[in-house]
């Protein structure tokens, strides 16, 4: 088992270390020079040279990522090409944001999966689990940002019974930040969580068919006594699975969630930055949402074997 | 054969089949009638609510909105099409050849799961950001980030090809790799990779709307679904409708696909059926 860690971290910290010359170098070939974009196009010679040499993209590329990635470790993104302001620390704000909208997300999914997952398992042969089947499948088929626009339409608009969107930190306004925070996360958990709600219907299946279950109601547990008490806690184990992969999903969503509510994250970063060719800021959001990625893979695989003893043998 | 319990199941099938008909008979159709120029910008029909003449009413240029959605569903479905044939071509003999060597095949899934690290969306955005946004850069952006998914079904669905006796019997009898590959491996594992395409294109639709939504898509003035939704954003509060026509257009392809996938998926594994 041990050799198994060993051997994972070592994958993990290789793919970081390609994932970042990947992306470093994707953002050195694009087309355009920083320095131009940044002094326009009436900027004399020197001074483009100068400020060149100030971005310090005139040195070798191998110089360029080496500095980059030295001061990355050490959370120093470089200063954006466009504001001149460090890129790390409104970085940590941006990745703050997204991350209090995924995790509400998560949990908006959680609260939805479980119980319509177990109720669409043990009722799958009567037209009431057939029926949460089929809402799940239209659930998969709306796109977050749709799911937000409608959200926005009905409990903002009509009812105005929310905020349409907008941030309040949560240390500033506590009940104002949860306020603005559930449309947003609904619009993300909510189909987030009828993807979820598949799996966790097919785990609860699986172990409805298992011996122990029978064994649990021949000792007199009624079903969803039985179900409770044995059957969910082995179905977790491929729904967590699924969780940990979904949250990438999340991630990017996000991306898209934050626009629709005008969220001050880290997606609505990527896109100014994009908007504003500010690259040095674009490669360091990619970078973050990509690490973010493999970490969370990487964090899977191991409480995979953690979790189910079988794997370690491998 | 087909047993009860698939004749039973075959509901998902047929509904998928069904809506995936319509999405592309539209697209067919829209290239010789649509009701009006999907284009045609006309300012004293603007914001027209449904009529007889304008079924879906008009939306704020005065563009009727059922042509925009006939015209639409072509854009869904190329960029689907050119998406999955992207990642169909690259993916699959990736992960044949995985399934079939030991070391290049751990390398080639060691690599599977770096791009899997780059959502479609993401890259479609740093693409958009290097090549200018346009529906191929989206296209070409989603497939490679569905590149992994194929590699991936691929391989598991060789491995177990590999190991049946009649692979054995080629062995044997002195075939060599390619020759196995294309007259047992692709011919067993197609089902797999149909199964695969279908969803995939499902979740290419998405990510083309969303994209179209962020800006990062199809561009003005070919009508896509999601760039009708983003239009619409500003005018949610006084016309709905306007967000709900393209949205419920996304639903039912995204639908169709997914469903239709899970059906053949049934129908190949009656084992499976019902489960995921």
């Amino acid at each position: 088992m041990a050799l198994r860690i060993l051997r994972r971290t070592a994958i993990f910290v290789v793919s970081v270390a390609v994932a970042s010359i990947a992306v470093f170098l994707f953002m050195a070939v694009l087309p355009g020079d920083p320095a131009q974009v940044a002094l326009g196009v009436n900027a004399t010679p020197e001074l483009l040279a100068q400020t060149r040499h100030e971005f310090g993209i005139d040195r070798p590329l191998t110089t360029q990522y080496l500095d980059w990635m030295r001061g990355v470790v050490t959370g120093d993104f470089g200063r954006s090409y466009v504001t001149r302001d460090l890129i790390g620390p409104q970085l940590v704000d941006r990745l703050g944001v997204t991350l209090w909208l995924v995790g509400a997300g998560m949990v908006v999914a959680l609260i939805v999966a479980i119980p319509f997952g177990s109720f669409a398992a043990v009722r799958h042969r009567k037209a009431s689990g057939t029926l949460i089947s089929g809402l799940s499948q239209l659930g998969v088929a709306i796109p977050a940002f749709l799911a937000g626009i409608l959200l926005v339409q009905l409990f903002a608009v009509q009812w105005k019974l929310l905020p349409s969107g907008g941030w309040t930190p949560p240390n500033q306004n506590f009940g104002e930040f949860v306020r603005g925070l559930i449309l947003p996360a609904s619009s993300l958990g909510l189909v987030q969580g009828a993807v979820l709600t598949r799996y966790v219907r097919s785990a609860v299946l699986d172990t409805l068919n298992e011996d122990y279950l029978r064994t649990a109601r021949a000792k007199g547990l009624r079903p969803g006594q039985a179900l409770r008490r044995h059957g969910l806690r082995n179905a977790a184990v491929p729904v967590v699975t699924v969780l940990g992969l979904q949250l990438t999903t999340l991630l990017i969503g996000a991306v898209v969630v934050e626009r629709v509510f005008v969220l001050p994250g880290l997606g609505s970063m990527l896109l100014d930055s994009v908007a504003a060719r500010d690259l040095l800021t674009v490669q360091g959001i990619v970078l973050v949402l990509v690490v973010a990625a493999l970490l969370v893979n990487f964090v899977v695989d191991l409480l995979y074997t953690v979790i189910d003893p079988r794997l370690r043998r491998s | 054969m087909v047993t009860t319990e698939t004749r039973r199941r075959t509901p998902t099938l047929v509904v998928g089949t069904i809506l995936v008909v319509l999405v592309v008979l539209a697209a067919l159709v829209s290239f010789i009638w649509t009701p009006h120029d999907a284009l045609r910008v006309d300012a004293s029909i603007r914001l027209m609510g449904p009529s007889g003449d304008y079924l879906l009413g008009t939306d704020k240029f005065g563009r009727d909105m059922v042509s925009q959605i006939m015209v639409g569903a072509r854009t869904t479905l190329y960029v689907g099409i050119v998406a999955v044939g992207v990642a169909a071509l690259i993916g699959t003999p990736l992960g044949i050849l995985a399934g079939m060597t030991r070391w290049l095949g751990e390398f080639i899934m060691r690599v599977n799961d770096l791009v899997l690290a780059f959502p479609a969306l993401l890259l479609a955005i740093m693409f958009g950001a290097v090549f200018g946004a346009s529906t191929l850069t989206a296209m070409i952006a989603i497939g490679i980030a569905t590149v992994p998914s194929f590699a991936r079904i691929a391989r598991s669905g060789t491995l177990q090809v590999m190991s049946t006796e009649y692979v054995l019997a080629a062995r044997a009898a002195g075939r060599r790799g390619l020759r196995i590959a294309v007259r047992h491996v692709l011919p067993n594992i197609s089902g797999l990779l149909i199964v695969q395409g279908s969803v995939s294109f499902a979740i290419a639709v998405l990510s083309e709307a969303a994209l179209s939504f962020l800006g990062f898509g199809t561009r003005p003035p070919t009508p896509s679904w999601g760039r009708m939704l983003q239009e619409s954003q500003e005018l949610l509060a006084v016309q709905p409708r306007l967000a709900l026509v393209p949205g419920v257009a996304i639903a039912i392809a995204v639908l169709g696909f997914n469903l239709l996938g899970d059906g053949l998926r049934d129908r190949l594994d009656p084992k499976l059926a019902g489960r995921r």
